[in-house]
């Protein structure tokens, strides 16, 4: 399962984020502090993770001291299912 | 504004708020998480003179210069006025962001303090190393002041006050674009340069008591600090201010805002019709109500007839009326406002044709059946700016003859600050040169492209050359062998950049690693991200006769040679 989320999030982020769809995201790459989701994108992620996982994702979550990597991310959202 | 222009000067202005409606609001100061804020031109002066204080007793002098690192909220809002209070100059920097290098943040700073030559800088506690650490040894900045230390809001004084001294002609404030270029050129603006800009601008806008301005636009920047916080407190219209970093994650702000305290002004870079009406969803937009929305004004990048529509459309069911939307050419250089339309009546559309437009450089109105483009009229010249079309040569053209946009007013900039240089060559014979092309129909102005090789990113304005060199910094790729440009993008209504780079290798594992590397250099160098870094072989770089880059030719390249079609050197 958290395989899964991982691999849909890694493949949104290369292709509808960066637009690098062979691009491979690592669950402990930096996503936000390394500059790599620009800002303007954070709003797509919080959607789709919304629209996919029927989780909802506050606004003022979206900084690196919440969730940096596609690792946190999903335990993110793992914890907010159960 | 009720003193006589002859004398009239902020510190005066702010005199005059205080004394008439210390009980008016002035700011809903909006935090995302938190309460919003009331903050009355009582508390503004009171906080004000709080930092005035401090200023004081570090010694700075009225004439100095002030430089603020600080984010949205009061602290920033409170020293800008401090500093006015003092007579002293402020100028707001942009903040650190997660994304840009701390080494290249504090070469931007130390640019800019070379140039500027500030006597203090404003910042917070936890800032206030990154900042000293940017400073030289023999630096002009006497003072590296931090909020903590600032103390309560205080009773005026205003007699004691180094402001109430300063006289119309003064420099009041300066502006700066982003990047190392940017930062090297201060606009200047006098006293009276602003009020007579308000003065025109406010009468155009029909603005009265009213009008509620909205705002997510940083201060650093001509649009926000203009219209976003000088004309809404200095014409005591309150203004509710959200953060720029709370909007771009949930862009629903603005919307709910605008319904909340029934908002009738926004100004908005074009990118944001794009990103309001797909990053929206109708659950973030239960019971708003647009309908108190009188003028959006797009400005600050080119305006886009698709994006409008896309508003428009998206937010039509939410009360958003189609008069409300309007357009303004503005620049810092003219304090803000060049043209404004919209507010007396609809907007006019000029459809012309494409080609003609393209290889004749002539607006021709369009004919059925050949390509068209809709061209949305930025409005007529404000009361007291003149603008004319000017030829190559410097001769003034006709109607629907497209050339660069010069401007003369009584609101211009005193000059780039500490560069007569660069001020002298910003004019010709007394008309400032915009570096912008466009046309006129009707009185009114058509905007249509750049002369200046300037790229808009999301109504920030990027210098190439900051871009280049920070690719050049990258191993494998050469100076001068590398071009930046824009790329405009249908979908997110602005610029993508672009760099195209000459390197020696042909294997592709290396090329990527070049083009990764790219990538990294720019986004942490200048908080830009890439469309794309696109690695070519030698030779593939267009240059002019001058050896010089041309920027423009290598772009014509690239998006042929990308749609896969032939180019050839004009």
């Amino acid at each position: 399962m958290t395989e899964d989320v991982v691999n849909v999030l890694s493949e949104f982020i290369a292709k509808d984020i960066l637009k690098q769809p062979s691009r491979k995201i690592n669950p402990q790459d930096k996503l936000i502090s390394s500059g790599l989701i620009d800002s303007f994108h954070l709003v797509d992620l919080a959607l789709f993770v919304e629209d996919n996982f029927g989780v909802h994702i506050d606004d003022a979550e979206l900084n690196a001291s919440v969730f940096d990597t596609l690792d946190e991310l999903v335990a993110l959202v793992n914890a907010r299912k159960a | 504004m009720h003193e006589k222009p002859e004398t009239l000067t902020f510190c005066r202005a702010l005199q005059h708020l205080y004394c008439e409606l210390p009980d008016r609001i002035a700011i809903y100061l909006q935090h995302a998480g938190q309460a919003d804020r009331l903050i009355t031109y009582r508390d503004l002066i009171h906080g004000a003179a709080a930092y005035e204080h401090a200023l004081r007793e570090q010694g700075i002098q009225s004439g100095e210069v002030v430089i603020l690192i600080l984010q949205h909220g009061s602290d920033l809002i409170f020293s800008f006025w401090g500093a006015i209070l003092r007579g002293a100059i402020p100028s707001i920097m942009p903040f650190l962001t997660e994304k840009l290098l701390p080494e290249r943040y504090r070469a931007d700073l130390a640019s800019l303090v070379d140039v500027t030559r500030p006597a203090a800088i404003i910042t917070y506690a936890e800032f206030e190393s990154e900042v000293r650490s940017a400073l030289k040894p023999d630096s002009s900045v006497r003072t590296v002041m931090v909020t903590k230390a600032v103390g309560t809001p205080e009773q005026p004084d205003f007699e004691t006050f180094g402001g109430m001294k300063r006289t119309p002609d003064d420099v009041v404030l300066l502006q700066h674009s982003s990047g190392t270029t940017g930062l090297q050129k201060g606009v200047a603006l006098s006293h009276r340069a602003v009020f007579n800009q308000l003065r025109s601008y406010s009468q155009v806008l029909k603005l009265n008591h009213q009008d509620v301005i909205v705002s997510w636009l940083p201060l650093y920047h001509d649009m926000g600090l203009i219209a976003g916080f000088l004309m809404p407190i200095l014409c005591a219209v309150p203004v509710v201010m959200m953060s720029p970093f709370d909007w771009v994650r949930a862009p629903q702000r603005l919307l709910q805002a605008v319904s909340h305290y029934r908002g009738t002004l926004s100004w908005l870079p074009n990118f944001a019709y794009n990103f309001c009406a797909h990053k929206i969803r109708d659950r973030h937009l239960e019971g708003v109500d647009l309908s108190s929305w009188r003028a959006i004004s797009n400005c600050s990048e080119p305006v886009r007839y698709e994006s409008h529509q896309m508003f428009l459309e998206r937010f039509q069911a939410y009360g958003l009326r189609p008069e409300a939307l309007a357009t303004c050419y503005a620049m810092a250089e003219n304090v803000f406002a060049v043209t404004q339309g919209g507010v007396d009546g609809p907007l006019t559309v000029d459809e012309i044709d494409r080609e003609v437009f393209q290889t004749q450089w002539l607006a021709k109105p369009a004919v059925p059946e050949r390509p068209s483009v809709k061209m949305v009229a930025c409005g007529r010249p404000i009361p007291n700016v003149e603008v004319r079309i000017l030829s190559s040569h410097g001769k003034e053209l006709p109607e629907r003859h497209v050339g660069e946009i010069a401007l003369r007013s009584d609101c211009m900039l005193t000059g780039y600050y500490n560069r007569p240089d660069a001020t002298e060559k910003a004019f010709l014979d007394g008309w400032y040169l915009t570096g912008d092309y466009g046309y006129m129909v009707n009185g009114e102005l058509y905007v249509s492209g750049r002369k200046k090789d300037i790229i808009i990113v999301g109504g920030k304005n990027i210098y190439p050359q900051d871009l280049e060199e920070l690719a050049m910094t990258v191993p494998g790729v050469h100076p001068g062998r590398v071009s930046a440009f824009g790329v405009f993008n249908e979908e997110t209504g602005t610029e993508d950049v672009v760099i195209v780079a000459e390197v020696d290798t042909d294997d592709p594992e290396e090329r990527e690693r070049i083009a990764e590397g790219i990538r990294e250099a720019v986004t942490r160098g200048s908080a830009i991200a890439l469309r794309q870094a696109y690695i070519v072989g030698p030779h593939w770089l267009v240059k002019t006769s001058s050896g010089k880059n041309a920027r423009t030719y290598n772009r014509e390249k690239y998006l042929a040679e990308i749609a896969g079609r032939p180019w050839v050197m004009p």
